[in-house]
């Protein structure tokens, strides 16, 4: 170890590993339907999408998690967003591919892409 | 990257409740689900909740899983990794609310009055993975010490910060390294007390396995505050997961370049090396440590010189316990002024407590110096269980003494434990409810430290076997009421004349229970009984024959055949037989049998 650059680095490149131990009551929530159908429907490549999207933009407060079956079967794979004080945004039927796009419009730049979303499509 | 993080704690307490297996199931069950990519399972040093072991925390969403069994596993990597739901019979009860929401850890009672300092990162952190260590600020501390500070301003941060030794006696720690700094030597040294010898605490082995890193990086900066190049931890075999932790945590400090030569490019050498001890608990006095650190025999000697003039190999040498120097670097991150902010006017920062004895959470809780024995114990740690009511509590092991319930509101610093006839120590602190004999405790203490005395010095080694007998003289029911002014009077002078503080300590169990429970001591030499019932001699065991329904039940299941009697006849013990086990009393249906 020659420099506090150095150990910097190192710090940068391990900390996503502990951050998600941390607390995560102001973060913005992404819950990915995972039950049997979220599951049938394709619901784990989009997972992935998420959690790989988030880490490459090195998003702080976004946390992607998993939850069961919202009753709407037909419309798997789910994906809702919980921002703290305000209304949940329910994204349908989505793909990796629109997962990059909510990521991109919503995540980063606050513009729910309502054209996935179930008001859109029902 | 992993989304999801799987933490099971790997302290000694959860290891010998099976953790490992647990972990190794976890590998296997994540691994056939095909989320090995996805999940990670991290093996952390222990969360403090020992009583619920084997814990497990599940990130993102925080679930705190206890009592984990390898069987429960294929449900929660089923459930919870693959489909998201909460496995609700596992959560910790305390951290489930009424309207069916689960709360954070930091929420519940046990978690939500702690301040952790020194307990940072233990159930946060791989202690085996010093990279998980430097992301969350590891090694910073020594960084900016060797790039931004001198010596000079790294002892006076540290006085400022009026941090005082957590090993026992309480001295600054700002002086200790100023006076070893101010000697001039070729060779200077530091060493860590890892020695953790009393009875029922744990929190050393603890930070040593959850956090390893940070006592290494604090002992680096001693070096550098004094002069030394050279660091040793002394700690007990008795310690194998600390001491493998330890190993690796300083090969992996070496291949990055943080101990060894020219440390962050600033000209700083600093190496540690590790010295098992055989478990003697003289060695954790600091003279006696050494001398065994030196290949010789653990005893102690006389003091001055202080080991900051002439310690280990005759060289000046700083000598700090583990949970002092888990508090360094934070004090260097955070400025003196945000830990002395915490705590009492004498006593600054937290105090870590190992909980044990009749108390409901048995475990390690960190609070903030000030805070009253009655938070500790009734909120923090859940109370005495199964209905039964607090007499005392014990703080400092064998050294220390009882606090009587009348004087639960006293806030626990140094000086306060010290006014009312007890110490700090390490920070065990043993529960006693209604059950428990005082003087039963004395004899407790004392029979370690007879068998602990190094033999050196007359005091300890004839005046603590002098004690255990007259003790023994009013347990069995021989005691006089001048035995107890006997004792009482060679307490004091082996406090005076004992060599090291083993000695001068070694009758304070005595003295304490002396000062709040003389009348049980009395009780035990004139009325000839035990209030308590727990010393055998003082106790028997009678069946009313009112109660008894003559089932034969008692009869049948005493082991020397004390019990005699018909069917269906009230029953009778022999008290010459009988051996007071209590087997009787437990099987007894009818509740017949009773104590006196």
């Amino acid at each position: 170890m020659k420099s506090l650059a150095e150990l910097q680095a190192i710090r940068d490149r391990a900390r996503a590993q502990v951050e998600i131990r941390e607390g995560m009551e102001d973060h913005v929530r992404v819950l990915v339907g995972m039950a049997t159908c979220g599951i049938a429907a394709g619901a784990r490549p989009v997972l992935n999408a998420f959690v790989d999207e988030v880490s490459k933009r090195q998003l702080k407060n976004v946390t992607v998690t998993q939850t069961g079956c919202i009753g709407i079967c037909q419309f798997e794979p789910v994906v809702e967003v919980v921002e703290p004080g305000k209304d949940k945004v329910t994204y349908v039927k989505m793909t990796p591919e629109k997962a990059l796009r909510v990521v991109n419009d919503h995540l980063v730049n606050g513009n729910v892409v309502t054209e996935y979303t179930i008001g859109a499509n029902s | 990257m992993y989304r999801s993080n799987v933490l099971v704690c790997g302290g000694t307490g959860c290891t010998s409740s099976n953790s490992e297996l647990i972990i190794k199931r976890l590998q296997e069950e994540i691994k056939a689900a095909g989320l090995e990519k996805e999940v990670n399972v991290v093996r952390t040093g222990c969360f403090g909740l020992c009583a619920l072991g084997p814990i497990m925390i599940v990130y993102p969403e925080g679930s705190f899983y206890s009592r984990v069994t390898p069987e429960d596993v294929p449900e929660i990597v089923e459930e919870h990794l693959l489909k998201g739901r909460i496995v609700r019979r596992l959560l910790y009860q305390e951290t489930v609310v009424d309207d069916n929401t689960v709360k954070s850890l930091n929420q519940t009672p046990f978690y939500s009055k702690q301040h952790r300092i020194a307990l940072k990162n233990c159930g946060v952190i791989n202690p085996e993975e010093i990279d998980e260590y430097i992301a969350v600020d590891g090694y910073k501390a020594l960084g900016k010490v060797l790039t931004e500070m001198t010596p000079q301003e790294v002892i006076d941060t540290i006085l400022k910060s009026g941090l005082r030794g957590r090993g026992g006696a309480g001295f600054p720690t700002g002086r200790k390294w100023s006076f070893a700094a101010a000697n001039q030597a070729d060779q200077k040294y530091v060493c860590c007390n890892a020695d953790e010898g009393d009875p029922g605490a744990f929190m050393d082995r603890s930070v040593l396995e959850g956090d390893p890193h940070s006592v290494l990086e604090a002992m680096a900066i001693a070096g550098y505050a004094i002069g030394a190049t050279q660091g040793y931890i002394y700690i007990r075999a008795e310690y194998p997961i600390a001491v493998k932790r330890l190993q690796i945590a300083i090969r992996q400090a070496r291949e990055y370049g943080l101990l060894g030569k020219n440390i962050f490019d600033s000209g700083f050498d600093f190496d540690i090396d590790i010295r098992l001890g055989a478990g003697a608990f003289v060695c954790g006095e600091e003279t006696a440590l050494m001398t065994s650190i030196e290949g010789k025999r653990g005893e102690p000697r006389v003091r001055p010189p202080f080991p900051a003039v002439k310690g280990l190999f005759g060289k000046p040498t700083v000598l700090n316990n583990v949970e002092t120097y888990a508090n360094i670097a934070q004090i260097i991150l955070n400025g003196p002024e945000w830990f002395s902010s915490i705590g009492t006017e004498k006593s600054k920062g937290t105090k870590v407590f190992a909980l044990g004895g009749k108390i409901q959470h048995t475990g390690l809780v960190e609070v903030p110096m000030g805070t009253t024995l009655r938070e500790i114990i009734e909120e923090i740690g859940g109370g005495v269980p199964n209905g039964h009511k607090f007499k005392a509590a014990q703080t400092g092991g064998p050294s220390g003494g009882c606090i009587p319930a009348s004087l639960m509101d006293t806030p626990i610093d140094y000086d306060n434990l010290i006014a009312i006839g007890s110490m700090m120590g390490s920070g065990g602190l043993i529960v006693m409810d209604d059950t428990t004999c005082m003087v039963d405790i004395a004899k407790f203490f004392l029979e370690f430290t007879v068998d602990e005395s190094c033999g050196k010095c007359t005091p300890c080694r004839v005046g603590t076997k002098r004690l255990l007998e007259i003790l023994n003289k009013i347990t069995s029911g021989n005691g006089t009421l001048e035995d107890i002014d006997n004792l009482e009077s060679l307490c004091y002078y082996i406090k005076e004349n004992a060599l090291c503080g083993l000695g001068q300590t070694a009758p304070n169990p005595v003295l304490s229970t002396l000062r709040y429970f003389r009348d049980e001591y009395v009780a035990h030499v004139t009325d000839k009984v035990c209030p308590a019932g727990v010393c055998k001699a003082l106790t028997n065991f009678v069946i009313d024959p009112d109660k008894c329904r003559g089932c034969t039940l008692c009869a049948r299941n005493c082991p020397v055949g004390a019990i005699s009697g018909s069917v269906k006849q009230p029953h009778t013990i022999d008290t010459s037989k009988c051996i007071k086990c209590g087997a009787c009393m437990e099987k007894c249906k009818f509740d017949a049998i009773s104590k006196r």
